[in-house]
């Protein structure tokens, strides 16, 4: 009987540990958007943020991330699509596949402070840009893209070999077989893990305190110069992100509402987040139902 | 059809169009493929040209880096001269990283055999999920949470400032859970099938099956998993600097504040003129991180090795 009773003491043992990990959540969750929840109104939402009186928003901040994303997106989907496309279809074993290899998986485990520090010497400092969008987008660029690379890869290869052999029997070449057949029907894998990828990099912050900066000049929505230094199209203007925002009202903000104006950033930040996330999971149910229904 | 010379030429300039579009798209992928190995390069290179130039240009010795705790980075010589000791930020780093897995390693076990072995459908349709939105949340929320909750927590009920060691290994030990935990449960479900049934056939219960079959077999794995996770609580920055207290002491207990490379490093980039000693031992210290993480990747195909031959 002792080895039944040490089963079912490892069972509730086992309950216990992952219950408690949902309850982590849970509350993590729960908190931020309880607490988030009061702070947040369509003011706070369009509004700027204040340097010293209470009551300021953080409209260009919630901009600011999205543009940002948009600019990093805009660099990493091709790049690392392309790249998935080599590895999956025209890598051979060998030195320089290994290289390869070798360098997704350091970039996959740099710390991104470091990310953020090399952005400084080379898109900061070396191209005169300066704190500015571009600086950023490429930084977030060098933590997405080993991610984007590997999606793509296991997508790609995902796909049936006889669609490609179908393809290639009726005189197609090896890369319209890839660009008509192989791409479209790995499209949705794709996309899912572009918005999953999409949601790490919004909170990303470590890395785009020395890239895209800690300060956003006032902006003008009016303003379609896209050189101009007030517009907020301009991709050479520092930026400074929501994610970057929470911290810095944390830990070196004057202001007298910081409670107010942290708990909503936050609660912003983990509802876009969430909002990705369920996108994806939509999105990886229908290619799930598709390939059951095949 | 028949082919009159034109439809032939016609035919001829297709194809040759087409083999060259061919070759077009598989040097472009082929060039992107290099980005990656040119990126990873040149942060190499640049980091460690930074770094160096601590022990190359300004004449510290590594040994003074490594293991003196003295830091007066800015101190003048009448009083004695700088001093650049990082042994209390890398002993920083160290203790919160190691004590954050000590936590969060035996939780995240846990929890993937539970999703992998235990979990009746409905454990799995809950877990999956929640793992995948921990490791979504950003580390600034973490960091958020930790200084709103855990640090006046520890303040009111454990005594100090409540910035503390105690608060950094908490924060970290909870976001490095979904590393440990996905990687986990991709090495047990890749166990064939044969060796539970085996176990179950001997007459085995649910426990001793897991215990005794299922962790050894899955070990590889399962240390995969938690040297990322390792990996992971070294590098993080903003959440640790929100709730360890950025002295640069060592701390003698639990909860005392301390001070990490990565938090330190954050304190003081934006401040310290470029070329100036402060600022060459703060590119050092990123140098220690690169070099830790090449360390972590190391470890782990070590450990790949010696289970692959087994």
């Amino acid at each position: 009987m002792r080895a039944q009773t040490a089963d079912k003491l490892a069972t509730a043992f086992f309950y216990a540990g992952a219950g408690l990990v949902v309850i982590i959540l849970v509350g993590l969750i729960g908190y931020i958007l309880y607490h988030g929840a009061s702070s947040i109104d369509w003011s706070f939402i369009t509004s700027p943020p204040q340097n010293l009186s209470p009551g300021g928003g953080v409209g260009p901040q919630i901009f600011n991330s999205f543009y940002l994303l948009f600019l990093t997106m805009l660099i990493t989907v091709p790049v690392g699509l392309l790249a998935g496309i080599y590895l999956a279809e025209f890598a051979k074993p060998g030195k320089v596949t290994e290289s390869i290899r070798l360098s997704i998986e350091t970039l996959t485990s740099l710390p991104s402070i470091v990310v953020g520090l090399f952005g400084l010497l080379i898109f900061v400092n070396l191209t005169g840009w300066g704190y500015s969008l571009m600086s950023g987008a490429l930084a977030l660029t060098v933590i997405n893209l080993p991610l984007m690379v590997r999606i793509s890869e296991e997508a790609i290869r995902n796909v049936p070999v006889e669609l490609r052999e179908g393809s290639l029997a009726l005189g197609a070449t090896r890369w319209q077989t890839v660009w008509k057949v192989v791409i479209p029907s790995a499209f949705l894998s794709i996309l899912t893990g572009t918005i999953i990828t999409a949601g790490r990099v919004f909170g990303e912050a470590a890395a785009l305190l020395f890239t895209a900066g800690m300060s956003s000049p006032p902006l003008n929505f009016n303003q379609w110069d896209i050189l101009s230094p007030a517009s907020p199209w301009n991709p050479f203007r520092p930026a400074e992100t929501l994610a970057v925002h929470i911290w810095k009202v944390n830990s070196e903000s004057l202001i007298p509402d910081v409670r107010r104006v942290a708990d909503g950033s936050a609660a912003i930040l983990v509802l876009v987040v969430l909002l990705f996330n369920i996108t994806a999971r939509w999105l990886g149910r229908r290619i799930h139902k598709k390939l059951t229904a095949q | 059809m028949e082919r009159t010379a034109e439809s032939v030429g016609v035919w001829r300039a297709a194809k040759k169009f087409k083999r060259k579009s061919d070759l077009f798209g598989r040097n472009l992928s082929f060039l992107c493929a290099l980005t990656v190995i040119i990126l990873t390069l040149s942060i190499v290179v640049f980091i460690s040209s930074k770094g160096l130039s601590t022990f190359l240009v300004n004449k510290v010795s590594l040994g003074e880096f490594l293991f003196s705790t003295e830091w007066f980075p800015d101190r003048g010589a009448a009083e004695g001269g700088p001093k650049v000791g990082a042994l209390t930020f890398i002993f920083g780093s160290v203790a919160t990283s190691l004590l954050a897995v000590l936590i969060s390693a035996p939780l995240s076990l846990i929890t993937a055999v539970f999703m992998v072995e235990i979990a009746p459908g409905w454990g799995q349709r809950i877990l999956q999920p929640t793992i995948e939105l921990l490791s979504g949340i950003p580390s600034v929320v973490y960091g958020y949470i930790g200084l709103s909750v855990l640090v006046p927590f520890i303040r009111e009920h454990l005594g100090g400032l409540g910035f503390s060691l105690l608060a950094g290994v908490l924060v970290l030990s909870v976001m490095v859970i979904p590393t440990i935990v996905s990687v986990s449960v991709d090495s047990l479900r890749s166990l064939p099938g044969h060796l539970k049934e085996a176990a179950y056939a001997l007459g085995s219960t649910r426990w001793q099956t897991i215990r005794l079959v299922l962790l050894p077999a899955a070990r590889t794995g399962l240390i995969t998993g938690i040297i990322l996770g390792l990996a992971r609580a070294f590098g993080e920055a903003l959440a640790v600097q929100m709730v360890i207290g950025n002295t640069r002491k060592i701390a003698h207990s639990l909860l005392d504040p301390t001070i990490t490379l990565t938090s330190g490093i954050t304190m003081d980039m934006g401040y310290t003129a470029a070329g100036s000693l402060w600022n060459n031992t703060l590119w050092s210290m990123a140098l220690v991180l690169l070099l830790m993480s090449f360390f972590f990747i190391l470890l782990i195909k070590m450990v790949v090795k010696r289970g692959a031959v087994k």
